[in-house]
């Protein structure tokens, strides 16, 4: 009965951290309908700088908390808001993640560069002190921590119900518009739900590292808001209540599984998988998204380019491969390879985020996918290759099926949770066919050639890259890519057409999980060894960051974002200029959904667009939709990237 | 008297497509006029460029003789501006009571002030105070947007479509409120389709065609030569 208690008393402790991590990610939503990716990088770095304060300059614990959750947070909220956050408000889903994840990205970058890793240890709150229940001992530390999360639940539900500017804040929501309109300052409401919430991150990072005394850790403290994620999704990340609800079942849950699952390994991994899992269900347990009617989303699309224009394309890619072979070092011919092959995994992302419109972030596990089946099958027969990439395609029908109903935000999450499960259930765990560390590899035999050198491995994998280019292209072009754009611009005119969504989205999930599957077995072969730490969830951040801002809407784009992926692994030396890239064109994501591929197209008078044939044709500004829309766009002209009235 | 709002020669555009091609429109102080048109005759538009939230490409814009083409839609809110955009100025997901509250964020009142006149006119609304605003019937939810221009006692009130999708004797209802609110000494200018509705209230009517005014006149005279207004200036 102790034990249990004690265990109890744990996952109280646990979820009360939690539910002060997801009352903020609560907030900014609620009030903002931006879901903040960096909800725990920010958490992170506001532990760094409390250890700064408190252990490096030697202020008091109370003084430095003090500073950060009143001073410093909310003042990065705020900054963050004004400066990203507002430019972004009113772009779709997919700008709002890939921005928060720069924001991610950039701040688990900058935590490494003002604090290089070392000893950062934190100590407990009232170290020494705490109260005996029956045999088991809570910490004052405990106690703080349960404290402060029903103190801080009680002034925000407070604070949002019975206030002018809580009510204002969640009017914002509905129509900033019109709470304008009412005399009401909307940027002022989101800077303040952004710096609340900034405040809380940073307590609930403070409270989390002084909990379990020990490292301050990049990643982990980063990802560790995933489980706030899942509280938050408890309470459709709109009621607070039931968010502090789902945060206690999340803790408890953790709590007990440590004190009574077996040790034994598989266990051990499943553990840690419970969050991921507990997220999934709330996804799953999601009533179905009603289609909306009466309104349409225009998104420009770059225009696909003519089939001469495609041929041009590989043959200047083909030219320009053969040319870096010649003149590039071995390591850089190894690094051209390496950018081709994850050229071939940002491709995965064209139909599914590009011409669909969602938002996956499990695209590394799917290439992982292909790599381990390559890797297991120690083969290096080219059906290796093709198994791994169908494999991949299983892998996708598995996300896609499950997560039908959802849409969104609400889709993206449910693949953080997927490649959480896959990292944590598969890639790691030997016992389930993981890498187990790493394997070796081989290079590819293709009809009696063997792809030995990097030279002949880079033009291979240009070759797969352009072939997957134009089979994406044609598709585009078809009727199955007509009905991918038509579903996402207007699921609800679709319907009244008679379309099926179901098939489309599946299909389109299995051919991009095919994709990068695909991909995955040509990195392996290339690497020559794979281990599980090449596939983490991690890695899909970055990605689908890098790909978005080098234009998701194009196979120029996906060669972009390959090359600019390759640049970011390979040069440590010029990572903070592409940061400064990537934030830039995250931010001009607002204005250009098609991102630096998007601006490049918009020059159409730049002799090199013109010249390489990768477009020059401008940015298609029409709106797809409007063939299948049932009924007439009436009001104002419709701008691009506005939304536009449909009379239902 | 110098008119409380006035526009000069004001175009403004949606992209490159220009709505208004030189708006010229004079209201007096405490006048209630209907500005009447067809269907795309920019009459919204207007709407939209008096009350900040579309900026006029050239032209003034004058309220209460200060210069505001610049001012930000919260500020003119501020300054006496009360708004009731097209299509029911509420706020769905919130409940009637904080619907109202946020109502004084551009005046003085207090909650308690601002319930007491919403529900002294409207009793109906004070029998769905904790309900949702996205809930009420089409006619409640006007009244609730209605309610705003009653309880923040502004110098000019800009209506947009009171009698959008609404049943005739609702419609009847609203304008004996804005009516009453006009005796007040609150100028208004409010947009209509139906023109014998707002012309039954109104000191002045305008009319627009094609993003010009093409009238500006008594009720009676505009009512008289209406059709040949509407049709004269439209094209077929």
């Amino acid at each position: 009965m102790n034990v249990f208690f004690t265990y109890t008393v744990l996952g109280c402790v646990i979820g009360a951290s939690y539910a002060i991590a997801a009352s903020g990610l609560v907030l900014t939503y609620a009030t903002t309908r931006i879901f903040n990716v960096a909800h725990g990088a920010t958490a992170m770095v506001m532990a760094f700088v409390y250890w700064e304060l408190a252990y490096n300059q030697g202020l008091s614990n109370w003084l430095s908390v003090l500073i950060v959750v009143f001073g410093v947070a909310p003042l990065f909220g705020a900054l963050l808001e004004r400066w990203v956050i507002r430019r972004v408000a009113d772009a779709g889903i997919g700008v709002t993640l890939v921005v928060t994840c720069a924001v991610l990205v950039g701040l688990v970058g900058a935590a490494e560069k003002v604090w290089p890793p070392g000893v950062h240890q934190v100590r407990q709150f009232f170290a020494g002190h705490g109260v005996v229940i029956g045999m088991v001992r809570i910490t004052g530390n405990d106690l703080l921590t349960v404290g402060l999360a029903v103190a801080a639940g009680a002034v925000l539900y407070g604070f949002l119900a019975f206030t002018r500017t809580g009510v204002a804040m969640r009017a914002a929501v509905d129509d900033k518009e019109l709470l304008a309109l009412h005399g009401g300052r909307p940027h002022r409401m989101s800077a303040i739900a952004w710096a609340m919430g900034s405040s809380l991150a940073a307590l609930a990072g403070i409270l989390l590292v002084s909990a379990q005394p020990g490292q301050l850790n990049y990643i982990s403290l980063t990802l560790l808001v995933v489980n706030s994620y899942a509280a938050a999704m408890a309470g459709r990340l709109t009621s607070l209540p039931r968010t502090f609800i789902g945060a206690l079942v999340l803790g408890l849950l953790n709590a007990y599984a440590s004190g009574y699952l077996w040790t034994s390994p598989g266990w051990t991994e499943f553990r840690e998988a419970i969050p991921a899992i507990f997220l999934l269900s709330m996804l799953l347990l999601m009533p179905q998204a009603q289609l909306r009617v009466g309104r349409l989303t225009g998104v420009p699309g770059v225009r696909t380019p003519e089939m001469r224009r495609v041929g041009m394309a590989t043959a200047a890619l083909l030219l320009a491969v053969v040319i870096g072979n010649a003149v590039l070092s071995n390591a850089n011919v190894n690094r051209m390879a390496l950018g081709l092959c994850f050229a071939i995994l940002a491709l995965s992302l064209v139909p599914l985020t590009g011409f669909s419109g969602y938002v996956s972030l499990a695209q590394f596990s799917f290439f992982g996918v292909g790599a381990l089946t390559v890797a297991k099958t120690h083969s290096s027969a080219p059906t290796a290759v093709l198994a791994g990439a169908l494999l991949a395609a299983l892998a996708g029908i598995l996300v896609a099926l499950p997560s039908l109903r959802l849409q969104g935000l609400y889709l993206a999450l449910s693949t953080i949770a997927f490649a959480q499960i896959m990292d944590s259930m598969v890639f790691q765990n030997p016992s389930l066919g993981g890498f187990g560390g790493s394997l070796k590899t081989e290079r590819l035999d293709l009809l009696g050639y063997r792809f030995a050198s990097d030279k002949a491995y880079a033009i291979l994998a240009a070759a797969v890259f352009c072939v997957v280019g134009a089979v994406v292209i044609v598709l585009r072009k078809g009727r199955y890519g007509r009905i991918l754009i038509a579903l996402r611009d207007s699921p609800a005119a679709c319907a009244t057409l008679g379309l099926n969504p179901r098939l489309a989205r599946v299909a389109v999930f299995a051919g991009s999980a095919a994709i990068a599957g695909l991909g995955g077995g040509l990195y392996a072969g290339l690497q020559n060894q794979v281990g599980s730490a090449d596939f983490q969830f991690f890695n899909s951040l970055p990605l689908l960051l890098i790909v978005v801002c080098a234009g998701v809407t194009s196979v120029s784009g996906a060669l972009l974002g390959g090359m600019l992926l390759m640049a970011l692994n390979s040069y440590p030396s010029a990572q903070a200029y592409l940061f400064l890239i990537l934030a830039v064109a995250a931010v001009g994501l607002g204005k250009q959904p098609n991102g630096i591929t998007g601006w490049l197209f918009e020059m159409r008078e730049h002799p090199l667009a013109g010249r390489l044939g990768f477009g020059s044709a401008g940015v298609a500004r029409t709106i797809a939709a409007r063939s299948v829309a049932s009924g007439t766009v009436v009001g104002a002209p419709v701008a691009v990237g506005e939304n536009a009235e449909v009379e239902a | 008297m110098a008119p409380i709002l006035e526009l000069q020669d004001v175009h403004a555009a949606y992209g490159r497509i220009e709505v208004l091609h030189g708006v010229d429109l004079a209201v007096p102080r405490g006048a209630v006029v209907a500005l009447l048109g067809p269907n795309g005759a920019g009459k919204s538009t207007l709407l939209k460029v008096c009350s900040g939230r579309l900026r006029a490409t050239s032209g003034h814009v004058h309220l209460g003789g200060s210069h505001v083409n610049d001012a930000a839609p919260d500020a003119l809110a501020r300054a006496g501006l009360c708004t009731i955009p097209e299509g029911r100025g509420i706020f769905p997901n919130l409940t009637v009571a904080e619907n109202l509250r946020l109502s004084g964020l551009a005046g003085q009142a207090s909650a308690a002030e601002i319930y007491e006149t919403a529900f002294a006119r409207f009793p109906r609304l004070a029998e769905r105070y904790d309900q949702l605003a996205g809930s009420l019937s089409g006619g409640e939810q006007q009244m609730l947007a209605m309610a705003r221009a009653l309880v923040t006692d502004p110098a000019v009130l800009l209506v947009d479509e009171l009698s959008m999708g609404l049943a005739p004797l609702i419609v009847r209802q609203l304008y004996e409120v804005l009516a009453q609110i006009a005796e007040r000494g609150v100028t208004v200018v409010a947009v209509e389709q139906f023109a014998d509705t707002a012309l039954a209230v109104a000191d002045f009517a305008a009319v627009m065609t094609q993003g010009r005014i093409v009238a500006f006149d008594e009720p009676g005279v505009v009512r008289r030569d209406l059709a040949e207004l509407y049709l004269g200036g439209a094209t077929v």
